[in-house]
């Protein structure tokens, strides 16, 4: 029998436009969380430009995993194994990190583990909070992605419900642009939103015919891009806190409604969210209020953990890690990974 | 001395490993299949059948560009991986210098590496006898052309992914005689990406009145005379020669809504199956 002792893990991520490096001992505590952003650059074209942000991760990823290891007073020895995104996002992006962490592995003889993108995001959860465990109900909203899923243990994802259109960050991202907010959606509407009434302007909730759980966002879009060309038109005003607040409030209410008919359908009492849109005030708030009105426990990730980062890498590995579950070198990227998809044998 | 080479900056992937004047091994694959697949497991292949331990090498040699950008980076970044965990320097190899080394005595003709730089162009370089002629570009074939027939000489040697695509205008507008190359020297090889890491960096030593045992056990980051061949793998770039589209068509004042457009980009590569070479 092997003795029991700590684990830690070198998790590296490059999926969008973060180049991030992460070393997490057990799968919850974390020792280091470099994250080098290249938003400011993105910025500048409205949106991730995948050629620039492949690029910048190649520049950047020796630094960023050196600083990591510096910052957790480590040595590529003193590593169990390494953990890196295989998947889903863009595939330039993710060659980059897949392509170092497989040299470092073969180099230096630690095991790899390939991590889903999303299945990091719910791990941040375990970083965030040490008691939780499966099985819970977990929203999970990002620019890429609106899933709504359980979780019934560290490994297996159901899901039951998903965006049939855009996902929920990205019609943030669309509508923000309209409103002439830029480039990145999600902060500047939930900020803008603050100073709005939610109720000023009434966006239709969409809904997926059958399929209760499904979220649509394509008609709420349609609707407040329509609201602001006829208010160009009759040259009305168009007040901008009014129209992030009233969308903002049409995509939180589909957000949680759901989440919380899944967990009372389902019968659980736990519910997690994950993903950059986790971050977001109003949905935490109104998460918050329908879980402590129905006797839910609510968790999400602390803000540094909701966006992309390679601690939740780190920690989403830890199960396979201990599984035994290691990819080999021929391991790809894998941009349209599917949630529960396992890398490795 | 032991020099890792790595290429993968077009069809090709290929791993070679020269020890001293002795080429141990080398590994070409050219099968389509993704260099991310292919390139880890060849290298690793490699090593264990010549019974070598990847620790022992002294540098790693890369095809720093131009090509593929997607192939580029896959190479460098597995070379900034291996030159990180061991703690090795990276050297910057030219893919149009490495291609025309394949032909390196070629006495007295003129070596033309042309790759498919694609919308209408063609990465491309000359040399004679190892002189460099042309300096590493992208451009019209055309053009090319124009400067070969003005450098008005006897022969010359094509050889490359562009000579498929650009036989028939080479036949029609060059003067002098000239050959394309055949087919285990047309091709990107890492023995000849090797080769030469191995001069670059000997002479990096010599001018740095370093030994390789110095360099082994001399912590990298403290090293300080690092240039733009012999490189820190933390600073190793890919030579992209071209900016990415996005960047040209800023400049151009082209991107009317620069949001829509990187949106466009990216759902079409999300919703791309296996990553195609990029070639810029």
């Amino acid at each position: 029998m092997k003795e029991e002792k700590d684990v830690y893990i070198l998790g590296i991520e490059s999926s969008c436009d973060e180049t991030a490096a992460s070393v997490v001992k057990n799968g919850r505590e974390v020792l280091s969380n470099i994250i080098s952003s290249q938003i400011d650059i993105h910025t500048v074209y409205g949106g991730v430009v995948p050629e620039i942000a492949s690029r910048l991760h190649c520049e950047n990823i020796n630094g960023v995993i050196r600083l990591a290891l510096r910052e957790a007073g480590f040595g590529f020895d003193d590593m169990d194994a390494l953990a890196v995104t295989a998947g889903p996002g863009l595939v330039g992006a993710l060659l980059v990190g897949v392509s170092e962490a497989k040299a470092l592995s073969y180099a230096l003889g630690k095991p790899l583990i390939a991590v889903h993108h999303i299945e990091g995001h719910v791990a941040a959860n375990y970083i965030s909070h040490k008691e939780l465990m499966p099985p819970y109900v977990c929203l999970i909203v990002s620019g890429g992605h609106t899933h709504l899923c359980i979780v019934r243990d560290m490994e297996t994802y159901e899901i039951i419900g998903r965006s049939v259109d855009d996902a929920a960050g990205e019609a943030y991202d669309k509508v923000a642009r309209a409103v002439g907010l830029g480039y990145p959606g999600g902060p500047k509407i939930d900020r803008a939103a603050k100073d709005g009434d939610p109720l000023a302007i009434s966006f239709p909730e969409g809904e997926v015919d059958g399929r209760p759980y499904d979220f649509t966002f394509s008609g709420l879009k349609s609707a407040v891009l329509n609201y602001i060309n006829r208010a160009r038109m009759t040259g009305e005003e168009i007040n901008v806190p009014d129209v992030a607040a009233s969308f903002q409030h049409v995509v939180v209410d589909s957000l949680v409604s759901r989440t919380i008919a899944c967990a009372r359908e389902y019968g659980f009492r736990k519910v997690a969210m994950a993903g950059g849109v986790s971050a977001n005030t109003a949905l935490r708030a109104a998460m918050q209020e329908a879980c402590d009105r129905e006797g839910f426990e609510c968790y999400y990730p602390e803000p540094i953990y909701c966006t992309d980062n390679a601690a939740m890498i780190a920690a989403a590995a830890y199960p396979s890690f201990l599984a035994g579950r290691f990819a080999d070198l021929s391991l790809n990227a894998e941009p349209n990974m599917k949630l529960g998809m396992k890398l490795g044998a | 001395m032991k020099i890792l080479s790595i290429e993968s900056s077009g069809h090709v992937a290929s791993t070679a490993l020269l020890e001293d004047e002795s080429l141990k091994a080398e590994f070409t694959i050219n099968n389509g299949m993704t260099h991310s697949e292919t390139l880890m497991p060849m290298l690793s292949e490699m090593m264990s059948l010549c019974g070598e331990d990847i620790k022992d090498v002294d540098a790693i040699a890369v095809s720093a560009g131009p090509g593929s950008f997607t192939g580029l980076r896959i190479g460098a970044a597995t070379a900034k991986g291996l030159g990180l965990a061991l703690g090795r320097p990276i050297i910057a190899i030219s893919v149009l210098e490495s291609l025309a080394f394949n032909l390196y005595n070629s006495h007295g003709a003129v070596i033309c590496p042309i790759m498919d730089a694609r919308r209408g162009q063609v990465y491309h370089a000359a040399f004679r006898d190892g002189i460099r002629l042309l300096l590493d570009a992208a451009g019209p074939m055309d053009e090319l052309i124009d400067k070969l027939n003005a450098m008005d000489e006897r022969e010359y040697i094509f050889l490359g992914d562009g000579v498929p695509v650009y036989k028939d205008l080479i036949t029609e507008k060059l003067r002098g005689s000239y050959v394309f190359a055949t087919a285990e020297n047309n091709l990107q090889r890492a023995a000849s990406a090797a080769q030469l890491g191995m001069w670059i960096y000997s002479r990096w030593l010599i001018e740095n009145g370093l030994s390789p045992e110095e360099v082994r056990s001399t912590d990298i980051s403290e090293i300080n005379c690092f240039n733009d061949k012999v490189m820190d793998p933390d600073d190793f770039v890919p030579a992209y020669i071209r900016k990415p589209q996005a960047e040209r068509e800023m400049e151009a004042g082209l991107l009317e809504d620069p949001g829509l457009h990187s949106l466009k980009k990216m759902n079409g590569e999300r919703h791309g199956k296996r990553h195609k070479a990029d070639k810029g």
